[in-house]
Formats: structure tokens, C-alpha cells, sequence
């Protein structure tokens, strides 16, 4: 099959999960009652009367994990091009050093962040 | 022809969304924006036989560094409009001038560097494969910049730590010590 | 060239595979609630249909009828958007699984594989890294504490254990040197000894486990369903959704769970393959192996549930950064090794040896490190603040 099919196969499913959303939604809105009250629309708070704007403050730590994240991504994407040539690279056993030079490289930071004390939840 | 027709829906979806990035009030809609700009980027590559950029730019920049925008929106709470005025006095003017300059040199990239001879023909680049031969060229031609990337991301993620670390742990220590001694007192 | 009856063989293909997710999620629903039911002595839903099947049916029906209360706080078109964000992404991992073996209609070969990329494992990546924003998005544009709270911290999590998952199947990628998933059944062909099928489960079990946590992680299913922990965060990101939004992540969470472990099949236990026993049966027959091992990985999902109890934050995060990470990427690099190896060295039952020691390390290590955290758990009581 071509090459455009294949991606135009993938439209096509995402059309139909699309059209069935849509359905399920149009299908509740037909059958749905609809009885509106102020109290119905406030935030939930265990049936307390809301507090603030819903806002709170979040831990830094998380922005440090999702930092760490983008950078072992960046990681493992690089590994998949790699590994797809790593046996017709075999001649030259270089292949396998390189990648163990930059995962090393990285592997440093990871330390770095365990030994700094990054990666403990509870500090 | 049906490169072309891909093309022409990516393409005003991709200018598209670009115009509402900057147009939305809102930062969380901005990047809401910017995500479905970065698919229909990512369609584009694929319409231009890079299979592996295109699904690289979904699983880094919509998978990853879209999570790391919508954190950092999240964490300062940044959805009203509040800090939308000018910050740095002149920063509209010097965005600006960098922004010419940004656009200027994409410029005279486009017409000076593209040269075919570098790499040959697209169909004998691609014909091992996308990710073979991406792969290929990768660990032998390019290497040294392959390297250089490991060193860069490990710069960056040290960086971060110490910024996010702020205080060092002996402040807090003493801090600590000093409220359980007021403690004491009382 | 494509022609008409091509355009209709795709059609029929998508709306084959739709309807087999949908019809799967009602019965793995109702399948989950009778098998934790069995092992907790209890007897489950069996009221409606013949043992209760119909029952996701039931409940799927019910939450159209239900009002659709959406609060004054919050960012409307967000909170249209995050249940579809959470649905499509779920839907369009299954398009690269094979499921069956490809048969003959006349000339025209029938593939049972929606779409054969190849770059197939990527693109499942790349649909399993959209799924965090359906939640991250329920979170935000529902303007109220819990769902926020719940959100932030699931898409840590995810996070978290994404990357895991994506190493251990960089180790598969390396053993059958394609990144294809028809490509990867292919290259699990063919018996040892006569009968042992060439399954990646036997040189690639330290990546079928770690794929298999880091699954479990992904699909926020116990014991590392957090986001949901009832008794801290309500309902976690979903707690402001009701009628048939709500059915929306439900479906996409149970989705997750299918699409993960038809993955797992493909990978690990052989895809399609088994032994053509019953050959008046053709192609159904492979793709009655295929369901029976799903079957199997979804069961195994289930009765994680129903034994492990949840685990903590901390403990969570501690374990996919300091323990799935570092073992996934020495896992790879072992493997990377034993490809590189001479053809004349037996690399399968190297490995295999290898892969034996490599599990003993990795449970004594889990087991230390859980011992120490333990230990100074106690010590320091009463500082647990999670969030």
C-alpha cells in the first residue's frame, strides 16, 4: 500500500473517533434533562461553599521532573535511529561507544540530580 | 498530487494557528494553539517523506515541551491577564528588532544554504528507509554533533536544578533550626 | 492502483477496528468487575444480560441520560476539548497492531493491520505521549482545586514512566532491528527446539516487565492510580465532569488499557503467531491467538488491581526515576551489546542468562531500596506531605 494510503487510513479513524464524539455528545444533548441551579454550577468542595479561584500553588519539583522528562526524551528518541542501524553498523563496533559516550554524558546529569537530592519527593 | 493536497490543509492550519497563538489572551490557549501548529507541522514533514521528524515532532515538542509550557502555566497561575503589560520598559521595540533579525536570517538561510548536491537525491537519502538512513549518516557523518547534544542537554538539565533548587538545603536547615528554637522560647 | 474496492476495504477495516474497541471496553469493564468481584468474594454485576454482560452497556446508556452540569468556574472551550484530547490519541494507538494474518480474497491480499508504518512503534509513542492532555486540560479548564491538583500530579507521573516504557522498547528495537510492528511479529517466527515459539518474552523478559510497569503507570491503573486516590483528591482531574464527558475519559481510560496491552502482545508474546492447529479455520484462527493473549495482558492488568495496594507519591516517583530509568537504559545498552557480538557467539541464550541475572539484580535492589526508604520512613514520621 502506498505511502500516502497508509497516513490517509489514519485521517480516516481519526474522522470516525471524531464523528463519534460528536454523535455521543449531540445523542446527550437530545436526551439530557436540563434543570439549571446556581448551586449545581458551583466547584466542588465536598459541599463546602468554594474557596479562592480554584488556583493553588504547585510545587516546583514538578517543573524540575517535566525538565527532566524533555531531556531523557530527547534521549530515547535519539536511541531508536540507532538501534535500527546497529547491526548493519557492526563492523564498525564504534556505533556501540558513541552511544555509550552521550548516554554516559547524560547518565551524569541523572546522577547529579540523585546526588543533589532532585529526585526525593520528600525532602 | 497528493502532496498537494496534503500541503494545502497543513499549511493554512499551520499559518492558522500561528496567528491565534499570538492573538489569544489567554497563555493557556496560546499554547493549546501552538500544539496544533506543531502537529500540522509535523503532517508537513511527513507529507515530505520525513517520517521520523514528523513523529519525533509529536513525541518531543507536543509530548514533551508542551507538557514543560503548560507546567510552567500552570505553576505561576498565569491565565489572567494580569501579566500582559510591558515588563521590561522597551521590550516591544527590542523584540521586534530581533524578531527581523530572526525572520532576516531564515531568509538568507532559504536562498543561500539549500544545496542538493549535499546529500544527494531525497529518494537516495530515504532509500534504506527514513530512520536507517537518518541513522546511518547520524552515527558516522555527524557525530561529533550528535555528541556535542549530550553535553548541551546535560548543561541545560543542570541548570535547571539550580535554579528550581533556590535556596541551598544548609538556609533551610538553619531557618528550621531558628523557628524550632522561637519555639522553644515561647 | 487503488481502486473502489480498496476505498471499501479501508472504510470496512476502520469501522472493524471501532467497533472492536468499543465492544472490547464494555467487555473489559464488565469482565474487570467480575474477576476483582471473584477474588474479593464478592459476586459482581450479573443482572443485566447473561452474567451481568450487558452491564457497561447499561451504564454507557444511563450517562446519556444524565444532566450535563457544567460549573460557572470554568475555561469553556478547554473543558469541551479535554475529553476528545483524552479519546482520539487512545483510539489511534490500536491503528498499528497487526492482528491476524493477512489472507487472499482472489488477487487482492487482505491485510489485518490497519496501517503498516515504519515507523509503527514511534507513532504508538507519539499517540501515548497526546494522552497526557486530556487529563492536563481536565484539570486546568475545570477552575477548581482537586481536578487541578489531580491533573498536575498524574501528568508527573506519566510522565515519569514514559520514558521508562520508551527504553524498554528501544531493547526490542535492537533485537529485531525494525521499527515496524508487522516487522517485529515477523521477526518472533519460528520455534527453538521444535517447540518453544520465538517469542521476545524469552530474550527480552527485563523489557517485558519493565514495559509492562511502566504500562500500568501510563494507563494510571492500580496500584498507581493516584490520580484518581478518592480519599485525597475526589475524583482527581475528572471530578468536575458529568453525563457523557465524563463516559468520554472513562472510555479513553479503558481504551488506554487495550491499546497497551494489544502493544504488549506485539511485542513480547508473538503478536498473532502460534501454531496452526486448526487449519480449516484460516486466518480466524491467528486471530483468535491474538484475542486470547490480549485476553491474558488485560487479565494481568485486572489482577494487578486486585492485589497491590496503592502506593505512595513518593515511593512512585522514587521508583520510576531511580529504578525503571537506570534499569531500563542498562538493559538496553546489555542488549545493544549482545547485537554487536560476533555471529559465531549464540547470542539468544546468552541473553537469556543474562536477562536472569539482570531480574535477580533489579529485585534485590528494588527490595533495598524499599527496605531504606522504609527505614528512614520511620524515622522521620509525620513529614508525608505529598503534594
Amino acid at each position: 500500500m502506498s505511502y500516502y494510503w497508509q497516513y490517509g487510513t489514519l485521517g480516516a479513524l481519526t474522522a470516525v473517533g471524531g464523528a463519534f464524539v460528536v454523535i455521543a455528545f449531540l445523542g446527550n444533548r437530545l436526551m439530557r434533562p436540563r434543570k439549571p441551579r446556581v448551586e449545581k454550577a458551583t466547584t466542588y468542595e465536598c459541599g463546602m461553599d468554594p474557596v479562592g479561584e480554584g488556583w493553588s500553588n504547585t510545587h516546583i519539583r514538578y517543573y524540575l521532573f517535566a525538565f527532566l522528562f524533555v531531556i531523557f526524551d530527547v534521549e530515547s528518541v535519539f536511541l531508536f535511529p540507532w538501534a535500527v542501524q546497529l547491526e548493519k553498523l557492526r563492523p564498525q563496533g564504534t556505533v556501540l561507544v558513541e552511544m555509550i559516550v552521550f548516554i554516559g554524558i547524560l547518565a551524569i546529569g541523572l546522577l547529579y540530580a540523585w546526588k543533589k537530592k532532585v529526585l526525593e519527593w520528600v525532602k | 498530487m497528493s502532496e498537494t493536497i496534503v500541503f494545502l490543509i497543513a499549511g493554512p492550519i499551520a499559518l492558522g494557528s500561528a496567528l491565534f497563538i499570538i492573538m489569544s489572551k489567554n497563555a493557556v490557549h496560546s499554547a493549546l494553539w501552538l500544539i496544533l501548529n506543531l502537529m500540522a507541522l509535523a503532517v508537513l514533514f511527513v507529507d515530505l517523506d520525513a517520517q521520523f521528524l514528523g513523529v519525533v515532532q509529536f513525541i518531543i515538542y507536543a509530548g514533551a515541551i508542551m507538557v514543560l509550557f503548560l507546567f510552567v502555566i500552570m505553576l505561576l497561575g498565569v491565565t489572567r491577564e494580569e501579566l500582559l503589560g510591558e515588563a521590561i520598559p522597551i521590550q516591544r521595540v527590542v523584540s521586534g528588532i530581533l524578531g527581523v533579525a530572526l525572520a532576516g536570517t531564515l531568509v538568507w538561510i532559504l536562498l543561500n544554504a539549500y544545496d542538493e548536491s549535499a546529500f544527494g537525491s531525497l529518494a537516495g537519502a530515504n532509500s534504506a528507509g527514513n530512520v536507517q538512513g537518518l541513522g546511518r549518516l547520524l552515527f558516522s557523518k555527524y557525530i561529533f554533533p550528535f555528541e556535542v547534544t549530550s553535553i548541551l542537554l546535560i548543561v541545560a538539565a543542570i541548570g535547571a536544578m539550580i535554579l528550581a533548587r533556590g535556596r541551598t538545603e544548609e538556609e533551610s536547615a538553619s531557618e528550621v533550626e531558628r523557628h524550632s528554637g522561637e519555639d522553644v522560647r515561647l | 492502483m487503488i481502486d473502489g474496492i480498496d476505498v471499501l476495504i479501508m472504510v470496512i477495516k476502520v469501522l472493524v477496528v471501532f467497533g472492536f474497541l468499543l465492544v472490547s471496553v464494555l467487555l473489559t469493564i464488565w469482565a474487570e468487575r467480575r474477576i476483582v468481584a471473584l477474588m474479593q468474594q464478592r459476586i459482581g454485576p450479573n443482572r443485566v444480560g447473561p452474567f451481568g454482560v450487558l452491564q457497561g452497556l447499561a451504564d454507557g446508556i444511563k450517562l446519556f441520560f444524565k444532566e450535563d452540569v457544567t460549573p460557572t468556574n470554568v475555561d469553556r472551550s478547554v473543558y469541551f476539548l479535554a475529553p476528545v484530547a483524552a479519546l482520539l490519541p487512545a483510539f489511534l494507538a490500536f491503528a498499528v497492531v497487526p492482528v491476524g494474518r493477512g489472507f487472499h480474497i482472489g488477487h487482492r491480499v487482505i491485510t489485518l493491520h490497519l496501517v503498516d508504518l515504519n515507523v509503527g512503534i514511534l507513532f504508538f509513542l507519539a499517540m501515548g505521549s497526546l494522552m497526557v492532555y486530556g487529563i492536563v486540560l481536565a484539570g486546568w479548564s475545570s477552575g477548581s482545586t482537586y481536578p487541578l491538583l489531580g491533573a498536575v500530579r498524574s501528568t508527573a507521573q506519566m510522565i515519569s514512566y514514559e520514558i521508562g516504557m520508551g527504553l524498554s522498547v528501544v531493547s526490542v528495537v535492537l533485537w529485531s532491528g525494525t521499527l515496524s510492528t508487522s516487522g517485529i511479529v515477523d521477526a518472533q517466527s519460528g520455534t527453538w527446539f521444535g517447540f518453544v515459539p520465538r517469542w521476545f518474552i524469552i530474550p527480552q523478559l527485563p523489557a517485558l516487565v519493565m514495559f509492562l510497569l511502566g504500562g500500568l503507570a501510563e494507563t494510571n491503573r492500580a496500584p498507581f492510580d493516584l490520580p484518581e486516590a478518592e480519599t485525597e483528591l475526589v475524583g482527581g482531574y475528572h471530578t468536575e465532569y458529568t453525563g457523557i464527558k465524563f463516559a468520554m475519559f472513562f472510555l479513553a481510560e479503558y481504551l488506554h488499557v487495550i491499546t497497551t496491552s494489544a502493544l504488549v502482545v506485539t511485542l513480547f508474546l508473538g503478536g498473532w503467531r502460534g501454531p496452526n492447529i486448526l487449519p480449516f479455520l484460516g486466518p480466524l484462527l491467528f486471530v483468535g491467538y491474538f484475542l486470547a493473549k490480549l485476553g491474558l495482558v488485560i487479565f494481568l492488568f485486572m489482577w494487578a488491581r486486585a492485589t497491590i495496594p496503592r502506593i505512595r507519591y513518593d515511593r512512585l516517583m522514587h521508583l520510576g526515576w531511580k529504578v525503571l530509568i537506570p534499569a531500563s537504559l542498562v538493559w538496553t545498552m546489555i542488549t545493544a551489546a549482545m547485537v554487536v557480538l560476533p555471529q559465531e557467539v549464540n547470542r539468544t541464550t546468552l541473553i537469556v542468562v543474562v536477562g536472569i541475572v539482570f531480574e535477580v539484580a533489579l529485585i534485590v535492589w528494588l527490595a533495598r531500596l524499599t527496605t531504606t526508604a522504609l527505614r528512614r520512613g520511620r524515622l522521620r514520621r509525620g513529614d508525608s506531605h505529598v503534594v
